[in-house]
């Protein structure tokens, strides 16, 4: 017998009831359940960061948190941050700093990134920033790409 | 002419990404998908005895097990026509013996994943474990065979032997004798491996969606391993999330999901999962050199020898073979030195341990680790400046192209302008000072140089010497102009993070004279584009974009035609440029490039016979490969307390010839960098004595954060090669390649006082503390 929940989510204002196993993730849930693949799994034992989500503005890994907890949650994923087809200034900064590569980590990256700057009220140093995103894993890009948006866009909002 | 090669244009590939609308092989998941999810050897060394999957099947949402046996046995072997190669065969699935901890043995496929691993547990597998061979030590004794009969030695290779070594080593001013070793890493993507496939009744063949760097490889790999005919598999790699060599060989993995969507006429995929991909996949780099360098008193090198020695795994990787490490060493360990007299021999040792292929770099992070730590040890034995002593030692402006003694023909380089501008540059910055600084705060700091070339776009006329069954090298591009005047390009190779949809895009529109925004490029799909090699070695702009270069002039040519003929010109004197087909010194007489396009198309009744009918064109480019070379430096400073290790600062310049987009450029660079400092810092694969894996999660494998790179600053200098369609030289690798060596050379000019001295990398602060 599978152990099953019913639950309700909003995801980037969109609400959803939908029936989950308790032991399925809240990565899967929006993965595979809601079709949410913007939010990406790369280790699901929550050192990578690629699945991380706001889950009631927090930051979270999806991969480390099951669906039943996020009932009655609010959630923002990846798909959230544009403004329809307008990309957001962070995911400008991304594009313009060369900040992804194979993307691969880039939700990830852009979702802790939103959360971290979401709570700032004055530029923080680059020290900062490199320290805040120390929470993920990219491959790819050495990081100073995704540092390099981070640090604009703070100063682009605060400035 | 050119208006968009070498523009820091930004990537086309971009918005997807950043939408969350990229497309990965696990989005593609529909409700109708089955899940697999692999019973994998828990010993590195045993006899099945048995596989009871009855209980499997009998899990809840479990549909099917299948073994080996299921399945016809399925078996790579990749084969290198040398009789110093020993072939080993690579069951899909293992049935009777399996060689390292990881080794499939069985498939479950599901309803999803979790019934997936609730099925893989419940096969039961009863095993006879054997002993192991987990390093390169107990491979050579040969006390325990991997592979019966072969003691071990899967390849034996003596590249070079001069004889007059023995006599230069006996009477040179200096000859040093030593050992270095790097250790074993994963190239780590951040999405692991991932295989979708399905069968397609319309067109009788298996939809194999993937993530490779490789899908025609992938494609002759699932074909042979399945008897089929090549026809019958389709390979496409959407969005690949990274590679660096662990999607350029055809996985098992990839052949059994394939075999299981057939027999089962439903879609099946397989997500990894970290600890499969630390485990199960592949890895590079482990080897070890054993090297003897003769040096006169002015410190230029007289002779080297080098006995090579690469732990190559349980099996020779499919279809590059074990012998990719062993080779690239022996053959390119000169690398930008003048070596007169050379010997160098490279095996390959099989153990109980996942295969090695080719992670990015392939030998040279180690080989110009070797080369470079020899100068600097020349250096201080003889009292020389160790820049100096690579100044008297590189190839020199005015002696290119320069045929080594390894007969390999550099193209030109600026080996010694990036070194003198390295140099120039870090002094400007106050390295030094900050050195002192660092000193004075009583922490251990150093500074480190690496000088190296890497070889790049290696074509058939090189990668035929290696004799691979399967040469790769020469790869082809279609360029379709349509009746818009839109172009689409196809290429065999397959990116992957590098933006090729930008940068072919920017090549193919400065030869047509149109906006990078009207090309397409199609890649990553067996059915669409010509047979090509894939992404990997440092070949896609060179050999793919050069294709694309060559096709796209033949189209250009074609619409100069059409053009000429509307106008009423001289075919000469017909421009490409801003969208418009124009006459040279007739700034009024000119056509929109789309309206040629359109009337190729719609109204080719108007044009004479050789104008009509189509602007497309089909070229193939097969370079001999080109050099890119840099210089890296690196300030390092090293905790005496705790024998903590950082580099705090990183300097890079390199010369990669014609830059098609410098944004990429940089990129490539920083990644890279990032990748090899990880390897002198940070990663290590590890086992225990039974050879059960211990760096399983990236707990224990330790992937450097936003933290531990540091800024990265990069200088370019433009050599163009004459050996490339462009002037272009690939450049995918050469920051993993020289940052271990400069990283190396820095912690020890930090330690040099105490007398310590490091040969191997990673160096973990346990070193520094012992
Ligand atoms: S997938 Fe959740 S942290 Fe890696
Ligand atoms: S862009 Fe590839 S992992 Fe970050």
């Amino acid at each position: 017998m599978k152990d099953i929940h019913l639950i309700a989510l909003a995801v980037n204002g969109n609400e959803h009831e939908i029936v989950v196993e308790s032991r399925r993730t809240l990565a899967d849930v929006l993965r595979h359940d809601l079709g949410y693949t913007g939010t990406h799994v790369g280790c699901e034992h929550g050192i990578c960061g690629a699945c991380t989500v706001l889950l009631d503005g927090e930051p979270v890994r999806s991969c480390l948190v099951f669906g039943v907890q996020a009932d009655g949650c609010e959630v923002r994923t990846v798909e959230g941050l544009a403004d329809g087809e307008e990309l957001s200034d962070l995911q400008k900064a991304f594009s313009r700093c060369h900040g992804l590569q194979c993307g691969f980590c880039t939700p990830g990256f852009l979702m802790l990134s939103e959360a971290y700057l979401s709570e700032q009220d004055t530029v923080p140093d680059e020290a900062e920033v490199r320290e805040v995103l120390a929470a993920n894993l990219c491959r790819c890009t050495g990081y100073q790409g995704i540092v390099e948006a981070v640090r604009q866009v703070a100063e682009e909002r605060m400035g | 002419m050119t208006a968009w090669v070498g523009a820091r244009v930004p990537r086309k590939e971009d918005r997807r990404m950043l939408l969350g609308r990229g497309r990965f092989v696990a989005d593609m998941a529909r409700t109708d998908t089955l899940h697999a999810g692999f019973v994998r050897s828990p010993h590195a060394s045993a006899t099945i005895k048995s596989i009871d999957v009855s209980a499997a099947k009998r899990v809840d949402g479990v549909l099917d097990v299948l073994t080996g046996a299921d399945l016809g046995d399925p078996f790579l072997r990749s084969v290198l026509e040398r009789d110093e190669f020993v072939p080993t065969k690579m069951p899909m699935l293992s049935g009777d013996r399996v060689r390292f901890a990881g080794e499939p043995v069985a498939v479950v496929i599901a309803e999803d994943a979790y019934a997936a691993e609730d099925g893989a547990e419940a096969v039961e597998v009863e095993w006879e474990t054997g002993p192991v061979v987990m390093d390169i030590g107990a491979a050579v004794a040969a006390d325990v065979e991997v592979h019966s009969g072969t003691r071990n030695c899967l390849v034996d290779l003596v590249m070079f032997d001069d004889p007059a070594l023995d006599r230069i080593f006996a009477d040179a001013r200096l000859t040093i004798e030593a050992t270095f070793t790097s250790a074993r890493v994963s190239g780590l993507p951040i999405e692991g491996r991932a295989t979708m496939a399905e069968w397609d009744d319309r067109d009788s063949q298996v939809i194999v969606h993937t993530s490779t760097q490789v899908p025609h490889q992938c494609r002759s790999g699932i074909a042979q391993a399945l008897g089929i005919p090549e026809r019958g598999v389709r390979v496409i790699a959407p969005d690949v999330g990274g590679g660096f060599g662990q999607k350029c060989v055809v996985s098992r993995e990839e052949v059994v999901i394939a075999a299981a969507a057939m027999r089962l006429r439903r879609p099946v995929i397989w997500v990894e999962d970290r600890q499969e991909n630390l485990t199960a996949s592949v890895h590079g780099h482990e080897q070890r050199y054993d090297v003897t360098a003769a040096f006169d008193a002015d410190g230029r090198i007289l002779g080297l020898a080098a006995d090579i020695t690469c732990d190559i795994g349980a099996y020779s990787v499919f279809p590059f073979t074990c012998a990719v490490e062993p080779l690239m060493a022996a053959t390119e360990l000169p690398g930008i030195y003048k070596v007169p007299a050379y010997r160098a021999r490279g095996r390959g040792f099989a153990t109980n341990k996942a295969p090695t292929a080719p992670y990015r770099g392939v030998s040279r992070p180690q080989i110009v680790l070797v080369m470079e730590r020899l100068m600097e040890k020349a250096a201080a034995r003889l009292g020389v400046d160790p820049i100096e002593i690579r100044r008297r030692n590189m190839i020199l402006p005015g002696e290119f192209p320069y045929t080594g003694v390894n007969k390999i023909t550099y193209d030109e380089g600026s080996y010694l302008e990036s070194l003198d501008l390295t140099e120039k540059k870090i002094t400007e910055a106050g390295w030094y000072t900050e050195r002192d600084r660092l000193r004075e705060q009583g922490l251990l700091a150093g500074i480190g140089f690496s000088c190296f070339s890497e070889r790049t776009a290696y074509g058939t006329p090189t990668m035929s010497q290696r004799r691979m069954r399967m040469t790769p090298g020469y790869d082809t591009a279609h360029v379709r102009m349509d009746p818009s005047g839109e172009v689409i390009v196809t290429t065999g190779t397959s990116g992957h993070g590098q933006g090729h949809e930008t940068t072919f895009a920017q090549i193919v529109a400065d030869q047509l004279g149109i906006h990078p925004d009207q090309v397409r490029l199609r890649q990553g799909d067996t059915d669409l584009t010509s047979y090509g090699w894939g992404t990997f070695g440092s070949r896609s702009i060179v050999i793919g974009g050069g294709a694309a270069s060559k096709a796209a002039a033949s189209v250009a040519g074609r619409l100069r035609k059409v053009a000429a003929h509307l106008l009423e010109v001289g075919e000469d004197d017909v421009q490409l440029a801003d969208g418009r087909a124009g006459v040279r010194g007739v700034p009024d007489a000119s056509l929109p490039i789309a309206e040629l396009a359109r009337v190729v198309h719609f109204q080719t009744h108007q044009l004479p016979e050789e104008c009509r009918y189509g602007l497309e064109a089909r070229e193939s480019a097969d370079p001999p490969g080109t050099f890119s070379n840099a210089c890296h430096a690196t300030l390092v400073s090293v905790d005496p307390e705790t024998g903590d290790i950082r580099a705090r600062k990183f300097m890079v310049v390199e010369d990669c010839g014609v830059i098609i987009n410098p944004l990429v450029v940089d990129g490539q660079v920083r990644g890279g960098v990032a990748q090899g400092i990880a390897a002198a810092l940070y990663e290590r694969i590890t086992f225990d004595q039974e050879g059960q894996p211990t760096s399983a999660t990236l707990m224990d494998y330790l992937v450097p954060t936003a933290t531990e790179i540091c800024p990265i600053e990069i200088h370019h200098l433009e050599t163009p090669s004459q050996f490339s369609e462009n002037g272009s030289k690939g450049m995918g690798e050469g920051g993993t390649i020289g940052a271990p060596a400069a990283v190396l050379n820095a912690i020890n000019d930090a330690l040099a006082h105490r007398g310590a001295e490091f040969d191997h990398i990673p160096v973990m602060p346990e070193d520094v503390l012992s």
